[in-house]
């Protein structure tokens, strides 16, 4: 739930600047997965801080409760067990949930003017009085985040706690974290402190950490250090590099202003067609 | 008895005009609801169905309506929309036909070889945007498929849509630019000099059954 703002970068359906006098920090937020133990505290203060509460489901014979993301459920932990080598079983913890892409695919195929914002800082948010639920968002993420609700037909996801970011707090997720895998702060900062995390990770043998920060959407606002980041596949299908789909920029980038000019070009050639030959009549005079 | 030039031709029944206005209808209500949810340009046309929210909901809907409706159209018309080797050369000489020197083209039967092309693109694209149609329908249908194919149909719902809509634009066009056509369809009726000169062939084997 995006709040009214003045460091607004882009806004969706709309050509015009938006109100971006103010110029705020790039901010991120980094999730060390090597330091994930899975209590799911994220979770439970994601809820109460959004003050959103999921329906108690079954479970599905995996530890990931809620098994996917929902309207209600913004952040959901994904295990996966991955044998890596042979005979070394991992237990890798992935924190899913909106990356905050510095290009939003979801922003990009968003139709309805002021549904999708992202501000300055960095940070993706859905205006939900504004949403039309046409699902166009889910169309364009790279990361499948958006979820329409059953209940009122908007789209919702993570929101990196903007209204608290806005007032100088951090997300409610790293407030509650017990073990310090999710930390928030400057965008420099994170990568900074991912650079330590990931020296410290390669010392103790994991020789391809790495920081998950993909450059096919302009990097991301919400960062992972990743055991293995030559592989991020096996965290849950993370993409190995993702990107606003072809089929996405083929409909929003070409097809909708050709398309759009076509028709117009279309209008105009009638009524010149009219203007310069004109009409065509009955030529031969009716007989009797 | 001779037939005179100022008698009226029956060209549509009452349930062919019928058919084809409510199909009329639904079209350019879907055009205009599809059109303000696929260009920003365009979305203020939500205003018109009530904002965006209904806009979104009600568009589906009035999509299914056509083309139901439009399978009537589709089995009535059928038939008389067979191309042949007369279509292929009107079309290639088609800047006859927008230069209106109609008597270098061939002899037309009761449809034009554009208008033939109108009704099939229409048999093409409108089942086309059901499909995609359906599967990008929310909160319905979309949830079942992939992102993948909901990409695609969404690609290819616009494409189509953008050709369905600008074959349209000519298809009004063509209406007005041609005198005496827009009764055909609103009364039912032409006069038989407009059939001789638009569609000689048709008029002569109307003429020939008739006596």
């Amino acid at each position: 739930m995006a709040l009214q703002s003045l460091d607004i970068k882009a806004r969706s359906a709309t050509t015009t600047p938006s109100p971006s006098v103010r110029e705020t920090l790039k901010v991120a937020k980094l999730i060390d997965i090597s330091t994930c133990i899975g209590c799911k505290a994220c979770q439970v203060a994601c809820m109460e801080w959004n003050d959103v509460r999921d329906k108690i489901g079954t479970n599905v014979g995996v530890y990931d409760n809620p098994p996917d993301l929902t309207e209600d459920s913004w952040t959901v932990m994904r295990f996966s067990e991955v044998e890596v080598q042979a005979g070394k079983l991992e237990w890798l913890i992935r924190k899913d949930g909106c990356m905050h892409c510095a290009e939003p695919g979801c922003l990009k195929a968003c139709p309805s003017p002021g549904a999708i914002v992202q501000y300055s800082n960095g940070i993706v948010d859905f205006h939900e009085e504004h949403c039309i639920g046409c699902g166009y968002c889910i169309t364009g993420c790279p990361f499948n985040i958006p979820r329409i609700s059953k209940k009122d037909g908007k789209a919702y996801k993570c929101s990196l706690c903007s209204d608290r970011v806005a007032v100088g707090l951090e997300p409610a997720c790293v407030k509650t974290c017990p073990t310090g895998a999710i930390v928030f702060g400057s965008k420099d900062d994170m990568i900074r402190h991912a650079d330590l995390r990931i020296i410290d990770l390669k010392q103790r043998g994991y020789s391809n950490a790495g920081l998950y920060d993909p450059p096919g959407v302009g990097g991301t606002h919400v960062m992972y250090v990743l055991q293995h980041a030559d592989m991020p596949e096996i965290y849950h299908g993370l993409p190995k590099n993702p990107t606003i789909n072809p089929m996405v920029s083929l409909w929003k980038g070409i097809a909708k202003p050709l398309m759009s000019w076509g028709l117009g070009l279309v209008a105009l050639a009638g009524f010149f067609h009219y203007v310069t030959v004109g009409p065509n009549e009955v030529k031969e005079e009716e007989e009797t | 008895m001779m037939r005179t030039d100022s008698a009226l031709i029956q060209r549509y029944t009452c349930s062919d005009r019928v058919n084809h206005w409510v199909v009329a209808i639904t079209f350019i209500l879907a055009a205009l609801s599809g059109l303000a949810l696929f260009d920003p340009i365009f979305f203020w046309l939500t205003n018109l169905f009530g904002g965006g929210p209904w806009t979104r909901i009600v568009h589906p809907y009035i999509g299914l309506l056509m083309f139901i409706l439009f399978i009537g159209m589709a089995l009535r018309f059928w038939s008389s929309n067979h191309l042949t080797a007369a279509d292929r050369q009107w079309m290639k000489q088609w800047r006859d036909v927008i230069g209106k020197h109609e008597e270098n083209l061939p002899q037309v039967g009761k449809y034009n070889a554009g208008q033939k092309y109108v009704f099939w693109i229409l048999v093409i694209t409108l089942p086309l945007l059901l499909l995609t149609g359906l599967i990008m329908w929310q909160p319905w249908f979309a949830p079942y498929f992939s992102i993948g194919l909901l990409r695609l149909a969404t690609v290819v719902h616009a494409l189509a849509a953008f050709c369905v809509i600008a074959l349209i634009m000519v298809h009004i066009y063509a209406a007005i630019w041609v005198k005496g056509s827009v009764r055909a369809m609103t009364r039912g009726t032409v006069t038989a000099a407009w059939a001789k000169q638009h569609h000689a062939a048709w008029h002569n084997e109307i003429s020939k059954g008739a006596k």
